[in-house]
């Protein structure tokens, strides 16, 4: 797909690898280059991720984006440069070590525990921060942890989802799972949120009520990148945005300047649609 | 020293062929239903049952009281005659002489017919339930299995003679220009493993030139892209584990000379048989075969005596540590695609 | 008190004491309350938690845990052998060896899940069995068992006291544990297994497992790195199964190699799953039921059954006969395995889930009750 996407210029001038990070970077792509045999998958990808910023990276089917996804939280090695969170490479670190680290991500499709009871999908991430990547706490009930509980509850209440916490969460409609998924996000107090197409296979109705709740979200300032295809979504939450296209950046910055971008245009509708 | 390691190279066919050909039955219902099938091996115990009840058929005997004559105990001397000479003289003899080879004409429809039943019956139940519970029904099928023919044909291992043309040795290496009587090997092992040649043969030319294989693969391959087309994909799977179900007791039949069975030869054949299985690669035919053969011969040159002095115990252990090592180096066996069942 | 334990769990667990201490008593009209069987009762419940533990939590199906139960039986009579008659040394001994034993079969076998954790698992007990009967037959005396001997060396007994003349038997401090001291012996540890059970099922820890057991993809993206997790399930699952092996000599003082066989790792499945997997009392149920029906099944024959069916005319009694009889006796694995297939297709969660869907049927009926009531309520009001 991506080598049937004319290769546009690179908006920015290629920067060298050993650049440094400026302070308020949260996040920072450096020159990242991934080919899978012969397909360059990613190129030249140099992203900064501003502390508190929604950034938003989107591009047509087939663009990158999930490769560049894949990249950041470590699960794919890049062929060159590196993914640089908070002074810390990413690459080559384990999905736990990550989380550890004040990564927290949602998934394409909501990724809950379908057995447990709403309550306890948000107070086992609560134990995550509080008690560390591992610890045997077999001596103190769930119950007796009144602190995390309440915090769940608060969590709950914030998502719009207190009222079914006894339920089943495997029993919740699809936009519910999304709001338990980010609510187990949250909770964490994640330094930096990651956001895989947060309404992929939504109705309409659902799409909306989550973009309501990520609105919400925003007001508190979590620095996010959210990945996406469709730029309704993505124009009405985020601060800046970077457009791929053929496994490049082909243009970045804030939304207005990105939607009149005469390229952006050109790779949605001359691309993929 | 050649000739000892062409021995045990030969000694390790003909558990090897069995190992082969129960894993490949294994690896057909894995790949095309998904299910990890835990009774296999009590259909390679019923295969070799078979062979039993064939024989108790043709030995049956009526017996009759000769009043004219008397034993030495001064009772009327009792009279058995087998029925199947009865009725058919000589060539009943002969039929009793090579039981086994010709059961097998009994035992194809009797494992189908089973095989057919337990698909239709228990297993399509459970393809969309977890692996856990395919391997726990089975699991709970294979002991079933099991019982009923200890039940039926008690505990005790009950030996099949093989048929007395064909009990000799045959010499291997004056086969091969070596000297006279070095290497011999008994006749029937030798025809076990053509036999299992020829079986595993033709799975593969099934699978290979017919339509209905070449619909099979592609259902293994992707199930539901072959579904959309239209094409009954169950249906021919359902006959996928009749086939499986044949194999297995096919091989159960040819077996029984050379170990007589009992009601738990399957569980033993089974749990060494999953771990050909996971060695060759899940879902692997030629994997199966492959690995069916290697640690048949593994398992012979680990019982050299040799070997034991320097590794005791090793003959015990091998083929479960060559398991161990390969699901720790390489999940995917010798031979699987990548992905497949890799966790 | 409430932060130890709630209410609810306080009751559950003086309930299922009470029913223990008192199987003596409550066995009677099943014809079960004698102390050998009883025994069995305790040591199989414990071997069945401590499974449940694994694999009702984590999801992990184990094939193998006949091995770690083996091990203890082994451990335990070295330790009558080598140190003292004294039962508490032997059962130390046990679940420490057992549980050393665990760590190194799951810290490979937990690097792959599913069905190759299931083979991984079969294979390291197969592994056992096999040496058990081959070359290790110096430790464990192959097929003949391991057994106490008046020549054992015992240097701690020596210490203080003579040497024996007679066969020596386990003890405790001098306490005989045989008949019912040693039903009570086992049932107190029993009680501190579920105890134990019960404290991991709801604590964080519990929680955890049963969210590996759920989603493990989202447990490592939460933060938790699982693989220590599960191998601490396992270990406490393989030292409770120590603790049984090491009990079942406790009583029967010979460990033999049969105890480590698939078969043995597959009964325990089967009681698991009949009393109902991730569940508190359904694996002790399991066992229960099982090591009951297995005691009078297996004593069944044809006088009996002939007895039982003595209200049908002479030709069909037989047939009857005829046919129950492949059901027990030398045939009551057949039952059993019938049993579990049906449970396994029918009632995947075991007797407990049975047991909560007609609770659930009943509180139904009942609630549709008190609304017709509340329905008709208010026009009497008006």
């Amino acid at each position: 797909m991506q080598t049937t996407i004319p290769t546009a210029q690179p908006a920015q001038p290629k920067a060298p690898a050993a650049t440094k990070t400026p302070e308020n970077v949260v996040l920072h792509v450096a020159d990242v280059h991934k080919r899978f045999g012969g397909l360059h998958a990613l190129a030249d990808i140099d992203l900064q991720v501003e502390e508190g910023k929604t950034h938003a990276i989107i591009g047509p089917n087939g663009a990158g984006k999930s490769t560049l996804l894949n990249v950041i939280i470590g699960r794919l090695a890049p062929t060159s440069g590196a993914v640089v969170f908070d002074g810390t490479i990413l690459t080559g670190k384990k999905p736990h070590e990550i989380n550890q680290l004040g990564v927290a991500r949602v998934f394409q499709t909501p990724e809950i525990f379908a057995d447990l009871s709403v309550l306890q999908n948000v107070m086992t991430p609560a134990f995550a921060r509080r008690d560390g990547a591992f610890r045997i706490n077999m001596f103190r009930s769930v119950e007796s942890e009144a602190e995390i509980r309440d915090e769940a509850l608060a969590m709950l209440d914030d998502v719009g989802l207190v009222g079914r916490r006894e339920a089943h969460a495997g029993a919740l409609s699809r936009g519910d799972k999304r709001r338990l998924e980010l609510a187990m996000c949250l909770i964490q107090k994640p330094r930096l949120l990651l956001l895989d197409e947060p309404t992929a296979g939504m109705s309409r109705h659902d799409t909306n009520t989550t973009i309501e709740l990520l609105k919400k979200i925003k007001s508190r300032g979590m620095t996010k990148i959210i990945i996406e295809h469709d730029m309704h979504v993505v124009f009405s939450l985020a601060d800046k945005i970077t457009v791929l296209a053929g496994g490049r950046i082909i243009a970045e910055g804030l939304p207005e300047a990105v939607r009149g971008d005469p390229r952006v245009q050109e790779a949605y509708l001359g691309g993929a649609h | 020293m050649f000739e000892v390691i062409f021995l045990q190279l030969l000694n390790g066919l003909d558990k090897g062929s069995a190992y082969a050909l129960i894993a490949l039955g294994l690896t057909l219902v894995f790949g095309t239903l998904g299910v990890v099938n835990f009774a296999h091996g009590a259909l390679f115990m019923l295969g070799a049952f078979c062979a039993v009840a064939f024989r108790r058929l043709l030995t049956l005997e009526t017996v009759t009281l000769d009043p004219t004559r008397l034993s030495p105990w001064g009772q009327p001397l009792e009279v058995r005659a087998p029925v199947v000479q009865a009725w058919f003289g000589d060539f009943g003899a002969v039929l009793v002489n090579y039981s086994v080879p010709i059961s097998l004409l009994l035992a194809i429809p009797v494992m189908l017919i089973i095989g057919v039943a337990m698909e239709r019956g228990l297993i399509k139940h459970f393809y969309k339930r977890p692996h856990a519970e395919q391997i726990l029904v089975t699991f709970g099928l294979a002991i079933v299995l099991a019982e009923i023919v200890k039940a039926t044909f008690g505990p005790n291992p009950i030996p099949q003679p093989m048929p007395t043309d064909l009990r000799g040795a045959a010499d291997i290496g004056a086969f091969f220009g070596m000297q006279a009587n070095v290497i011999t090997y008994p006749l029937w092992r030798l025809i076990y493993f053509v036999f299992s040649l020829l079986i595993i043969g033709a799975v593969f030319a099934f699978l290979q030139f017919t339509t209905f294989g070449m619909v099979v693969r592609a259902g293994m391959a992707d199930r539901e892209t072959v579904g959309l087309l239209g094409i009954d994909i169950d249906r021919r799977f359902t006959i996928m584990f009749g086939i499986a179900a044949v194999v297995a007791g096919m091989a159960g039949v040819m077996y029984t000379p050379l170990l007589p069975p009992n009601y738990t030869l399957g569980m033993d054949f089974l749990v060494i048989s999953f771990v050909v299985v996971v060695v060759g690669g899940m879902g692997s035919l030629p994997g199966a075969v492959a690995a069916g053969f290697l640690l048949g011969i593994l398992q012979s040159f680990a019982s050299m005596t040799q070997v034991k002095a320097i590794v005791p115990g090793i003959d015990q252990i091998i083929i479960y540590l060559v398991a161990v090592v390969i699901l720790l180096l390489r999940p995917r066996g010798l031979l699987g695609r990548r992905g497949m069942m890799e966790a | 008190m409430t932060t130890f334990m709630s209410r609810r769990d306080l009751i559950l667990f003086f309930g299922f004491a009470a029913v223990v201490l008192l199987l003596p008593i409550l066995a009677q009209p099943f014809g079960a309350a004698y102390p050998d069987l009883l025994q069995r009762f305790m040591i199989f419940g414990i071997f069945a938690i401590g499974f449940n533990i694994l694999f009702g939590l984590t999801g992990y199906l184990s094939f193998g845990h006949a091995a770690f139960f083996g091990v203890g039986s082994y451990a335990a009579m070295w330790s009558f052998k080598l140190l003292s008659t004294n039962a508490l040394p032997a059962i130390i001994f046990a679940v420490v060896i057992a549980g050393v034993f665990a760590l190194a079969i799951g810290f490979v076998s937990l690097r792959r899940s599913g069905i190759y954790f299931s083979i991984l698992t079969l294979a390291f007990a197969q592994m056992s069995y096999n040496l058990a009967y081959s070359v290790l037959t110096p430790i464990t005396n192959g097929e003949t068992g391991l057994r106490m001997a008046i020549a054992d060396p015992r240097v701690l007994d020596r210490l203080f006291f003579e040497a024996p003349v007679a066969q020596p038997v386990p003890s405790l401090f001098g306490f005989s544990l045989s008949g019912w001291n040693g039903f009570f012996f086992s049932a107190i540890f029993l009680l501190a297994t579920f105890f134990l059970a019960m404290r991991i099922t709801n604590s964080p820890f519990g929680m955890m497992l049963k969210g590996i057991k759920s989603n493990q993809n989202r447990m490592n993206y939460t933060g938790f790195n699982t693989r220590p997790y599960t191998l601490t399930a396992f270990v406490i699952s393989g030292m409770l199964a120590g603790l049984a092996g090491a009990l079942l000599v406790v009583t029967d003082p010979l460990a033999g190699a049969e105890r480590m066989r698939w078969t043995a790792s597959g009964e325990v499945v089967l009681m698991t799953i009949l009393g109902g997997v991730g569940t508190l009392v359904g694996p002790v149920l399991g066992a229960w039921i099982i090591k009951y029906f297995e005691n009078i099944f297996s004593s069944f024959n044809d006088n009996i059954l002939s007895a039982f069916f003595s209200f049908l005319p002479e030709g069909a009694r037989e047939i009857a006969v005829t046919v129950s009889s492949k059901f027990v006796g030398d045939g009551w694995h057949l039952t059993l395995g019938l049993v579990f297939v049906l449970i396994v297709v029918f009632l995947p969660g075991g007797i407990m889930e049975g047991v909560r869907r007609i609770a659930a049927r009943f509180s139904k009926a009942d609630r549709d009750g008190t609304a017709r009531e509340r329905r008709l309520a208010p026009k009497a009001a008006e």
